[in-house]
Formats: structure tokens, C-alpha cells, sequence
């Protein structure tokens, strides 16, 4: 097992023997979750990095999935990190909670225990405003420098602000339609601080980020062996470059051909899903998430009715789904992983310059299967599918459509057939094409083998998630991990590799087709057998304005790009709502960048892009 | 040998294009002809060759779930009392499960008492901010709203486009149940009656009504095995076989959809100018 | 693409029949304009999930080369579209308007989606631009959430039309065909808060209002529903949040005095088209001097 840890005991206790320890060990700094629905310790900020390296060491807990602020204000007034840990080898959570004021909010740094903190703490500076002193490089990560004040706290307001919860009263039943810019003085979506100082405008936003490569004036000089002085050359790439999958920038200095460092810049695609998400119902936000990563949307909404499930499972009156809703939800979630996993080897390869036949094989796949998306579910891409206990609809009998214009081409299937044909032969082909056209070609080989190279301590340390993960040798699949849905009973691989390098997260990839094509397999016999059956536990569809209990809950699931989580806090003090209290999410593509810097040092500006195409990120997933 | 996975890459390339042949030679011109099932041969899961839909000329039909921006939907002109009238009670569901909160509603107001009356004054969803989510549609409990399939929405401008009111809105019912036939008669076994709810409630109580009295909903939920003996509209066959799930005549089918062109028409017309 | 001719004929004069596939007489404005036409090639530029659909439309199921589509430009200086494909966010507004500056006239701009024509689902954020327009003059939008590729390639029709539309003659309507080149649209800057720069002077004004109103504009309530009570309506009573660090977001909660601001594409469209007479103007005084030489 390669962890991090020495070996030791305790790696192997229960949570709650973990926790048990920990009391043992800081009596005085560990107290119990023990508001309403809540779980986990309240670790004392001060001795926060000591605790940290217990929970890593000692207890085993060396993958820190998630770390996010929550803003408590009215209900406590502080603000409040929360960690989610596991253990690389399966299990559940540890989750601990470090509190602290909203004034000055400071909380001691994670990053020299987990790397994987080293963003995401990033972001709960850039958000929310709480200082993690020994940060390496503490700075905004999603919105710009300069930026005034620390959107996500429940205080601060955007300049298109309406009301603090959805449903707005405006709109019903005296809804006088109107634009939010008409009601802004600039007519734009923007406010500013009365302070404003308009003499002295700067952009602060860009050096910012050629600071931290320690290079604002100076540029380093370098001395080679052969005695010529050479500069050091920063690149700038992106965010407008076709090889960055959409708005994403890296900032890298050079030596000559060879990076010898790289610094992602993001928020190009900031589209404050968290702040909107706070703000709508329960019900809202799953068309948003449909957003996130656009090209698996079904996993997405798999992730967030899981998380709010957990909530409404804590109250009295919660129907578990039935098998058919499960089962159904496994197969579109499966379909999309493919579709993720054939966009994504189909753009890696555009990167590494197989220019776009691989792409078009493959997206003609992927048009087959959004047809079934768009036949079942209504949408091509957002999907919307699923719901809290149910889903949107059952299939339809055929995968049919009427024409309502004279040139309309009309196409009409059975759908039970269509997947089976889908299944069968179509998508394993498709699978096999891709093997034949790419597994042996010798200049992929010579390209991808032994580039952007991710040790297995350092993916874990990095909490790097999906196949990148599991190409670097950690077999670690939440589908089997930690299961959630039927998986359990379905019979799939993990599939791992272990070389790290950009071709093996490339056959972990195929593998993972190949995989979501045996589940498939067995789940149409499923969906046979419980035909007729209902996709609600309790014959109709749930209310639109569901009840959710007090509590919070971090629901994750296996996502095309990675561990996919969401952590929901109910209703913060605010009983008897449906809008969350805070809804944040676990964005793999957005976590995986973060070794990205490592994973990119010591090789050619060309690989650069390979090596993102490889670990495979959604701006929007990224930026949310 | 070195080389040969190149080789074999680039055979696979080969013989996607003459796949391409083979299978135009196999299904000969009845691939691209215009018919039903030559669509299907080249959209679906055998085919191998040329994908491509040439859009304006020929386009993908939707399928029936398809949404895009809503529409409102207003009763038949031929129905005999309630010709016009607005389907939606203005009760504000939609309006509050809208995640972007595009639906405004005024709701109505009887001029003399001053009390609601079930019929919205004005209703406008911002099809700028709309997300097409279909949330509107799913939980209207009057069947009111539905997603519509006319995605050819483009325009010059979006100041005087892009709020649609409620004369922009308003398609008839017919409308509805012919894009989406199987959908329309699900809703209209939970009803009970092709017309909405309330026309239904209208004639039981024994009003003037052309039409027999439709039969009460037997359970809201599953649709009644027993056929709803709705006279007056066509019973439709479950949909099955792919046949159309009523057997209304083309005649008037026809003229519906000519209906629609013309909308579709004039529509464009208000565009352009 | 076929070479239609028939398309092209467009005078009154007749074509002998057994000619009309091989001639066509035409202005040279509607040469010029079909030629443009089916040859628009967009930037390879894709913000977010729209950028998908467009991918797909570029794909070979609905194939947008078709129309003379699909040679995707990565830089901007080959491009004459730019489709802005997804939600245009106020970090990316910045680039994007360089990019449109660098972009060879003529050049148009398409708005695919929700997001790119008025702010979309995400209107509300704080990092979201509501509308391209509101930067860049916009000539088509499409609207939908994604708009399918179908829609999509709709909306690159009528922007055929569009194209069509317009005359090399008629300076007023496409200002590129004037003399000189045109001057660029100015980039904002990331400030306290993105800032246009045509919108200087308001902005100062707005501050010094602000200056002077302390008590109106100064201060702020906290949100009615920090309060425990559950109740939305509830009005606060809360001390001013001078707790919260950074935060005094006050000036965008007037109202406007007058003319409603978001018709900011509008005033675009008014300038190119002063600047377009203007420069007829100085066409006319020339072809004048030197006729008087
Ligand atoms: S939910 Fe239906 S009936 Fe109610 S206001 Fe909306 S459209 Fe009208
Ligand atoms: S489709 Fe969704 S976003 Fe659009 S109006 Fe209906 S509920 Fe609102
Ligand atoms: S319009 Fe919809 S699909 Fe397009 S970018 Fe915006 S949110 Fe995404």
C-alpha cells in the first residue's frame, strides 16, 4: 500500500476509534460536533498543524479530500474550516472543523501536512477572507487581486443583489418584469467601494501572479554549463489558447525548452456557483450543477441528490430510492463517464497533435449518446435528471420524435434496444477503434511515456483524484472505496496503472471505458427486471420545496474527472427553510491542478499541454 | 517492428472511408432519401458512413422531451366555451421553482371585487436568463406550461426579442399535443380530460358544453388501465409501435402544423423588421 | 458548398436560360457579400459550456463547414467571428475585448447562449457580466442553454443574412468600409470592481455623490436574514457592518436618473455610426480638393 504514513496501528481504526484516540491524545483541544446534525471534532485552531500530523501519521488519514470555510454568521459568528479526510486505502471520513473569528479570521496553513489543501485554503483566502499563515502562496486564486472584499461572506452583497433567499417576492404575483441592469446606476453588473480611489486606477490583477514566480523585476540569471548567461523567460498561456480546454491559464518560466516553473492562473470561468447556490432551494441548484463539469452532467446531479439524500435521510419522513431509480441513475452515470472519458483522451490527443480525426471518431459516439440523454432526459447536455428520491422520469418506451416542421427528420427506437445495440456493439467498438488507433502508435508512445510523471506519494499528498490518481498506482475508486448507489453488487475492476505518466492515465482511461461497459452490462438486465416498477419510492414525484433537516453532509461520488463531492450545510440557524446554508463543491478538476506545478517541472513547453489534456479539467468545474 | 501501431492507426483511418462507401452502397439512395426510417438507418446504431444532417434542408426532429424555452399554453380556438383562454391560474409554482427566477406573473385581479381571479394579467419569462431546466413545466400542477421545441430562436436584437410576454408565449393546446403526442396523453389520463382541469370541473357541474362530460380522473397518479372514454377527442392508442398515439386524421394534423409555420412565419417577419 | 449561381443573380437583367448555371450578373456589393459570407471563419475560442455545443456543431454530424465555417482560427488576427460561446465572466471580459480589438475588420461578433447575450442562469454573480453587449457591439444572438447545434447553426444563417444585408456603398451600416481604421474598443480594468472606461465619468460622479451622502450611501444594513428569525421580510436593526472588512457596496443600489443604461450596445452602434458619416465627410472634402487640383 503506498501511503504516506509509516506504519503503524492505528492506521486501520474505525472513525470512531480515531476520534477516541484523538481525545486521548489533546483532550484539551478536541471537542465533539455536537450541534444538530452535525459530526466530527472541533479541533482548537492553535494546535490545528500538530492534530493535522497525527490524523495523518499516526491515524492513516493521508488523503484530505476536502477543505472549506463556512461563514456562521447569526448563528455563532465565526467562521468555521471543515476537513474531510480519508484513508487512501477505502473507509469512510474523518471530518474535523477548525474555528475561527470573522474579524481577522486566521486559521494555521495545512499545506506542509496535505498539499492538497494548498488551493482550496486559496480559495477560502480569496472567498471568504480567513488568512492561513504559513501558506506558501497565499493569494487569490479565483477572483483577481484587488478585488474589493471577500464575495462569499454572508454579508457581502453583489451589485445585481435582490433578496437573501429564492424564491424572490418580485416575481410572483406582482411580477413587473425588469432587468437587473436597469435598477444598477452603471447599467452593468457592478458596484464599488465608496472608498474608491479613481486617480490611482491599476491593474494589480497581473502582477500579482508574475510576483509569486519571484521574478517582478528581475529576472533571474542563469549561468549554463557552457558559460552563456541565459535569462529565464516567463510564457504566459491562456486563458485565450485552444489547448487550454476553454479559459484556463498557466504562467511558466522557461529555460531554454524546459519549464522550470509553472503557475495555473484561474477564475476565468468564476461564475460564483457557491454564492447563486446558497441563495436558491435545495431544487434549484440541480440544473446549476448540470454546470459544473458540462460534459458529465449526469454525475454531477448523482453527487448533490446523494448529499442532500444524506440530509433528508436524518429526518422522519425519507423513502430510500427505488432499485429502478438506482439502477437507472448507474447507467446514465456510466453513459456519461464515457462520453467524459471519450472527450477527454479525444482533446489530450488534439494537445499532444493528433488534430481532431481521434476527436470526430469519438464525438460521433458521444452524439449517439446524447441523443438517448436528450430523448430521456430533455437536454443534450444539461441533463437535470435526477431528483431527491427519484428522478425526473422513467425512460420512455421509445426513443422517439414527432415532427413539427415539414423538413424534420424523425427518428424513433425502441429504447431498451437501442441500448442494448449501444452497449453491445456500438460503444465496445467504438472502444476498440480507439485501441487500435492509438494504444501501439509509436509516436504517441514516445510523446506520453514518462512524461508528467505523478509519484503515488505525491498524488495522495496532492489529494489528486480520478485517473489521475489511479494512473499514478492508488487504487483508490470511490465506487468501491466507499460505495454509494448499487455498486456494490455490480462486479468492475478498478482499473490502475502505475507509472503515473500521461500514458498510463491514459490507459486507466480505456480501462474505465471498458469497465462502464460491464456495468452496463449488468445493469440492463436490471432495468428488465424491474420494469414497470417506480422511479419514486412512493408512486409520485417529490414536492418541489422538500424539507431538509438540520445538518451537513458531504456526499461524493466517482466522477468522470475524480472524486466529485458536495458538502451541504442545512439551514445554519435557519430552521424550516429549503435553501442551503452552504453548498460547497469538491471540484476534482479544480483540485487535480494543484500538482499540477510538480507534474509539470522538468519538461518542454510542448508537454505542458499534454499534461493538462491529461488530467483532464471542465473550466467549469474548475472555476465554478 | 517499429511502425506498426502507426500502421495499423492509419489503416483504421482507411477503412472509416470506405466503411463510408460500403455502407452508401449497402443502403444505396434509400440512406439519404426522406423518409422516416432512412433517417433512422443513418442517425442510428448501425451506421458507419456519412452522419451528417444537412441543417437547413433537414433537421433532426426533437424528441418529445426536448425543451428549450417554455410556452404557455391556451386553449384551442375551435373549443367551444373556453376558446383562447389561458390555461395557467397564475398560482406562482413556476415562478418559484425557476432556479435563475426568469418567470415574472402578474397575477389577475377581478376589476370589481378585486380579488385574484385564476388567470395571469401578464406573465413574461426572460429567455436570457432562462435555463432551460423544464423546471416550470414539471411542476405546474395545471399542465399550464410546457417546454417548448422551437429552438430557432436567433436574433438581431435582444432588447425588444428576448422578454417574452405573454402574447409571445401563448401557443394553443394542440400545439402541444402535437409535438409531443405520448406526453400530451399521459397528462391527459392523470387529468382525466383533454382540456384543462378545470373546463372538466365546468362540465360536470352540468354547465352548457358541447362536449360530454369527461370522466374524473380514476387515480392522479398511474394512468387508469381503463380507457378514459373521453368522446369527443380521439382515443389514443398506448403509444406503441411507433405508431402516432392517436389516430387523428393527417387532415387536421396538417392544418395544425401549417397553423404553426404560419406563426412560425409571421414570426420571423416581426424578427426581421 | 455548391456554387449557386442563381443565388448570386440579382439585377433585372435577363440571363438567357440555357446560362443561367454558368452566368450571373450581380453588383459587385453582393459579390463581395457572398464571397464574405461563406467564407466567415471564426475564433477558436470557447468560454464555457456553450463552447461545447459549438464544438459539436463543428463536428461532423452537423458539420457548420457547410456553410463555409470551418476554418477555426486559434489567433485573432485571421478571425472575422467571434462566437462567444459561455458565460463571459468579468476576469475574462478583459481578454476577450483585446482579442476583439485585434481582430481585422470587418468582423462580427455572435452571442451563443444565455450567458453570452444576457447573463444567463449566473446573471446574478458577482463575477458575471450580463451580456456581451454590454462591451461589444453583438450581431446575432442565439438564445438557449446550451442552444443545440441546430440552433446554433440558425443563428450562423442569419448572420449570412446579415452579412447579405449589408452594403459596400453604404458606409453608415458597415463603418469598415469607411477610410482609416477604426478605434478600438477601450479594455476595462480590473479595479475594486470591473471598470469600462467609457463609463469614467460616471463613476466619478457616482463617488463623489457618494462622498457627500456619508449617512445615504455609507452605510449598510446587514442582510434581514442574518437574522435568526427565519421571516424574509423582517427589516434589520443591525449595527452598520463595519465588522466585515472590505465590504461598502453601496453605490449600486441607486437608481437610474434617466434612460435605461443596459442599451450600452446602443451607444456603440450610434458612435460607429457618427464615425462612419464622419468619415465620409472627410472622403467627400478630399475627393473635392483633389478635383479642385
Ligand atoms: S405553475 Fe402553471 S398554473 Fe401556476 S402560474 Fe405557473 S404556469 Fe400558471
Ligand atoms: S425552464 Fe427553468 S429557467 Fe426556464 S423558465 Fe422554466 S423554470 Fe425557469
Ligand atoms: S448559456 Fe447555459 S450552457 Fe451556455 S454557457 Fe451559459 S450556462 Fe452554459
Amino acid at each position: 500500500m503506498p501511503t504516506a504514513a509509516p506504519a503503524a496501528p492505528l492506521t486501520n481504526t474505525s472513525i470512531e476509534g480515531a476520534i477516541d484516540h484523538l481525545k486521548a491524545s489533546y483532550p484539551d483541544a478536541i471537542s465533539a460536533d455536537d450541534r444538530e446534525g452535525y459530526g466530527g471534532i472541533i479541533v482548537d485552531s492553535a494546535q490545528l498543524l500538530d492534530i493535522a500530523r497525527v490524523i495523518r501519521d499516526e491515524l492513516g488519514f493521508d488523503y484530505l479530500s476536502s477543505a472549506t470555510a463556512v461563514d456562521y454568521l447569526g448563528a455563532g459568528d465565526h467562521m468555521e474550516m471543515v476537513y474531510h479526510a480519508y484513508r487512501s486505502s477505502g473507509g469512510g471520513t474523518l471530518v474535523f472543523k477548525a474555528q475561527t473569528d470573522r474579524d481577522n479570521a486566521e486559521i494555521p496553513s495545512l499545506v506542509s501536512v496535505w498539499r492538497g489543501a494548498d488551493f482550496q485554503e486559496r480559495e477560502a483566502w480569496d472567498l471568504y477572507g480567513i488568512r492561513f499563515p504559513g501558506h506558501p502562496n497565499l493569494k487569490r486564486i479565483l477572483m483577481w487581486e484587488g478585488f474589493h472584499g471577500h464575495p462569499m461572506r454572508k454579508d457581502w452583497r453583489e451589485a445585481y443583489y435582490e433578496e437573501e433567499l429564492k424564491p424572490f417576492d418580485s416575481r410572483w404575483p406582482g411580477g413587473h418584469v425588469h432587468r437587473a441592469e436597469e435598477k444598477n446606476v452603471f447599467g452593468k453588473n457592478v458596484s464599488y467601494p465608496r472608498e474608491i480611489d479613481l486617480s490611482r486606477l491599476m491593474d494589480t490583477s497581473e502582477t500579482a501572479v508574475y510576483q509569486s514566480l519571484g521574478l517582478g523585476v528581475d529576472v533571474e540569471r542563469v549561468m549554463d554549463k557552457d558559460g552563456f548567461e541565459t535569462n529565464e523567460l516567463v510564457v504566459n498561456m491562456g486563458p485565450h489558447h485552444p489547448s487550454t480546454h476553454g479559459v484556463f491559464r498557466m504562467v511558466l518560466t522557461v529555460d531554454g525548452e524546459t519549464v522550470t516553473s509553472l503557475e495555473p492562473v484561474m477564475g476565468y470561468l468564476h461564475r460564483n456557483h457557491e454564492k447563486i447556490g446558497e441563495r436558491n432551494t435545495y431544487l434549484h441548484n440541480i440544473p446549476f450543477t448540470d454546470r459544473l463539469d458540462y460534459i458529465s452532467s449526469m454525475g454531477n446531479n448523482h453527487g448533490y441528490v446523494l448529499a442532500v439524500e444524506q440530509l433528508l435521510s436524518l429526518g422522519r419522513r425519507y423513502n430510500e430510492p427505488t432499485y429502478r431509480c438506482e439502477a437507472l441513475r448507474v447507467m446514465m452515470v456510466e453513459l456519461s463517464r464515457i462520453v467524459n472519458h471519450l472527450w477527454a483522451i479525444g482533446f489530450w490527443l488534439n494537445d499532444i497533435g493528433a488534430f481532431f480525426t481521434p476527436v470526430l471518431y469519438f464525438i460521433q459516439e458521444r452524439e449517439r449518446i446524447l441523443d438517448f440523454f436528450e430523448a430521456v432526459a430533455g437536454s443534450r447536455m444539461m441533463c437535470n435528471y435526477m431528483r431527491f428520491g427519484g428522478l425526473f422520469a422513467d425512460l420512455p418506451e421509445r426513443l422517439k420524435s414527432v415532427s413539427n416542421l415539414t423538413n424534420d427528420r424523425v427518428r424513433d427506437y425502441n429504447t431498451m434496444q437501442f441500448l442494448t445495440e449501444m452497449v453491445s456493439e456500438r460503444i465496445p467498438r467504438t472502444i476498440d477503434e480507439l485501441e487500435q488507433l492509438l494504444t501501439q502508435n509509436e509516436i504517441l508512445i514516445e510523446r506520453s511515456v514518462g512524461v508528467g510523471v505523478l509519484s503515488a506519494e505525491d498524488a495522495i499528498n496532492y489529494s489528486a483524484a480520478g485517473p489521475l490518481l489511479r494512473g499514478s498506482g492508488v487504487p483508490y475508486d470511490i465506487r468501491r472505496a466507499d460505495p454509494y448507489s448499487i455498486y456494490e453488487e455490480l462486479d468492475f475492476d478498478v482499473a490502475v496503472e502505475d507509472a503515473g505518466d500521461m500514458y498510463a492515465r491514459y490507459r486507466v482511461r480505456v480501462k474505465e471505458l471498458r469497465e462502464s461497459v460491464r456495468i452496463l452490462r449488468q445493469i440492463l438486465p436490471r432495468l428488465e427486471a424491474t420494469k414497470g416498477q417506480s422511479i419514486w419510492a412512493d408512486g409520485k414525484p417529490g414536492a418541489y420545496a422538500p424539507r431538509v433537516p438540520l445538518g451537513e453532509a458531504y456526499g461524493r461520488v466517482e466522477n468522470g474527472k475524480g472524486e466529485l463531492g458536495y458538502y451541504i450545510v442545512s439551514a445554519g440557524g435557519r430552521s424550516g427553510t429549503a435553501n442551503p446554508w452552504r453548498y460547497h463543491v469538491r471540484a476534482p478538476s479544480f483540485i487535480n491542478l494543484t500538482p499540477m506545478g510538480i507534474m509539470s517541472k522538468g519538461y518542454k513547453v510542448a508537454d505542458i499541454v499534454g499534461i493538462l489534456g491529461s488530467i483532464d479539467i471542465v473550466l467549469g468545474e474548475t472555476d465554478r | 517492428m517499429y511502425g506498426t501501431g502507426l500502421a495499423k492507426g492509419l489503416l483504421l483511418t482507411l477503412r472509416h472511408f470506405v466503411d463510408s462507401y460500403i455502407d452508401d452502397i449497402r443502403y444505396g439512395f434509400r440512406k439519404y432519401s426522406h423518409s422516416v426510417d432512412n433517417f433512422g438507418v443513418r442517425q442510428g446504431t448501425q451506421t458507419k458512413g456519412v452522419i451528417t444532417v444537412q441543417y437547413p434542408d433537414e433537421k433532426v426532429a426533437v424528441p418529445e422531451r426536448f425543451r428549450f424555452v417554455p410556452f404557455l399554453i391556451i386553449e384551442d380556438e375551435d373549443h367551444p366555451t373556453r376558446a383562447g383562454k389561458d390555461w395557467c391560474t397564475s398560482c406562482g409554482i413556476c415562478a418559484k421553482v425557476c432556479p435563475p427566477q426568469c418567470i415574472w406573473i402578474v397575477r389577475g385581479n377581478d376589476p370589481v371585487t378585486g380579488r385574484p381571479v385564476p388567470e395571469p394579467e401578464a406573465f413574461f419569462i426572460d429567455i436570457d436568463i432562462c435555463m432551460n431546466c423544464g423546471y416550470c413545466a414539471e411542476y405546474c400542477p395545471f399542465d399550464a406550461i410546457k417546454m417548448d421545441h422551437d429552438y430557432e430562436l436567433a436574433s438581431y436584437d435582444r432588447t425588444t426579442h428576448h422578454i417574452h410576454d405573454k402574447d409571445r408565449l401563448s401557443k394553443p393546446n394542440s400545439y402541444w399535443r402535437s409535438i409531443a403526442p405520448t406526453r400530451a396523453y399521459e397528462e391527459m389520463l392523470s387529468r382525466g380530460t383533454w382540456e384543462h382541469k378545470d373546463a372538466a370541473k365546468e362540465a360536470r357541474r352540468g354547465q352548457t358544453s358541447s362536449r360530454p362530460s369527461a370522466p374524473r380522473p380514476a387515480a392522479q397518479a398511474a394512468p387508469a388501465p381503463a380507457q378514459p372514454a373521453a368522446q369527443a377527442t380521439p382515443a389514443p392508442a398506448a403509444s406503441a409501435g411507433g405508431a402516432t398515439p392517436w389516430s387523428e386524421d393527417d387532415a387536421k394534423r396538417e392544418e395544425r402544423r401549417r397553423k404553426a409555420l404560419e406563426r412560425k412565419a409571421r414570426r420571423a417577419a416581426k424578427r426581421g423588421g | 458548398m455548391d456554387l449557386n449561381l442563381q443565388e448570386l443573380n440579382a439585377t433585372e437583367f435577363p440571363v438567357p436560360a440555357e446560362l443561367e448555371s454558368n452566368i450571373a450578373i450581380t453588383s459587385l456589393s453582393q459579390l463581395y457579400n457572398w464571397g464574405r459570407r461563406n467564407s466567415m471563419w471564426p475564433m477558436l475560442f470557447g468560454l464555457a459550456c456553450c463552447a461545447i455545443e459549438m464544438i459539436a456543431t463543428a463536428s461532423s454530424r452537423f458539420d457548420f463547414s457547410r456553410f463555409g465555417f470551418e476554418v477555426m482560427r486559434a489567433t485573432p488576427r485571421q478571425a472575422d467571428l467571434m462566437i462567444v460561446s459561455g458565460t463571459v465572466t468579468k476576469k475574462m471580459v478583459v481578454p476577450i475585448v483585446r482579442l476583439y480589438n485585434q481582430m481585422p475588420e470587418p468582423k462580427y461578433v455572435l452571442a451563443m447562449g444565455a450567458c453570452a447575450s444576457g447573463g444567463g442562469p449566473f446573471k446574478e454573480g458577482y463575477n458575471v457580466v450580463s451580456g456581451m453587449d454590454k462591451y461589444l457591439p453583438v450581431d446575432v444572438y442565439v438564445p438557449g442553454c446550451p442552444p443545440t447545434p441546430q440552433a446554433l447553426l440558425y443563428g450562423m444563417i442569419a448572420l449570412q443574412r446579415k452579412i447579405d444585408g449589408q452594403s459596400i456603398a453604404n458606409g453608415d451600416d458597415v463603418p469598415w468600409y469607411g477610410a482609416g481604421s477604426a478605434e478600438p474598443t477601450p479594455v476595462p480594468v480590473l479595479g475594486p470592481d470591473i471598470i469600462d472606461p467609457r463609463q469614467m465619468d460616471m463613476i466619478r460622479r457616482q463617488a463623489e455623490r457618494a462622498a457627500q451622502e456619508m449617512t445615504a450611501l455609507g452605510t449598510r444594513e446587514l442582510p434581514a436574514a442574518m437574522q435568526l428569525a427565519p421571516a424574509k421580510t423582517a427589516a434589520s436593526t443591525a449595527a452598520p457592518a463595519e465588522a466585515a472588512p472590505a465590504n461598502g457596496n453601496a453605490l449600486a443600489y441607486e437608481l437610474p436618473t434617466g434612460g435605461t443604461p443596459w442599451t450600452e450596445a446602443e451607444d456603440i452602434r450610434e458612435k460607429r455610426r457618427l464615425r462612419a458619416l464622419a468619415r465620409k465627410a472627410l472622403r467627400a472634402s478630399r475627393r473635392a480638393s483633389a478635383e479642385e487640383e
